[in-house]
């Protein structure tokens, strides 16, 4: 049983670390600032979270395993939050979307 | 080449590829967006760095740190859109 949780956190970790670089080429790819925000919340709020659970799976069930997962639930909860207070203050300030034709 | 490391590179690529958007980016909302992204990659590195060197206390600082990139994202938004802090 402890062979498969430690199969189960190598995993979780390798697929977090992808996730995140996902999230960071996201950022370069895409063709404008409403555009690039959907990578970057989203992926990264995915791929946090899929670490922090490889890091608490390795841990056991500890002191230092409910700090990583009050750690994780923060993350998740709050980054959706900033992404969309970002893309609307963005668009009250009048940024302009882009469209299928430019550039 | 234990797993902590190769995550730690990882993460470490990630950030200086969100490094270059926030050098580059044409508006003040993207460079906003790629530290918004580093903040969350540095909690990461923070909490792998605990283990990384043998030290539980690091999990403290990796919530401090979370805590203090969003209220630090919401606050310039913020003060941009109603032009005080108030």
């Amino acid at each position: 049983m402890n062979a498969l949780f430690a199969l189960l956190a190598h995993l979780s970790i390798i697929a977090g670390v992808f996730f995140m670089l996902v999230a960071a080429i996201g950022l370069i790819r895409f063709p404008d600032f409403y555009s690039r925000c959907h990578p970057a919340g989203m992926t990264g709020t995915l791929g946090q979270g899929l670490l922090f659970f490889g890091l608490i799976l390795l841990q056991g069930l500890d002191g230092v395993s409910v700090k990583l997962a009050l750690v994780s639930l923060f993350v998740f909860a709050t980054n959706p939050v900033v992404t969309h207070a970002m893309m609307r203050t963005a668009y009250l300030e009048g940024v302009e979307p882009w469209r299928k034709g430019d550039r | 080449m234990n797993i902590f490391l190769f995550a730690a590179i990882g993460m470490i690529a990630g950030m200086t590829i969100a490094a270059v958007r926030a050098v580059k980016g044409p508006t003040f909302y993207d460079r906003l967006l790629a530290v918004n992204t580093l903040g969350t990659k540095t909690t990461v590195l923070l909490a792998l760095s605990g283990y990384l060197f043998e030290r539980p206390d690091f999990t403290d600082i990796a919530l401090l740190y979370a805590i203090m990139n969003q209220i630090a994202t919401v606050g310039l938004l913020k003060l941009i859109e109603k032009r005080s802090l108030a």
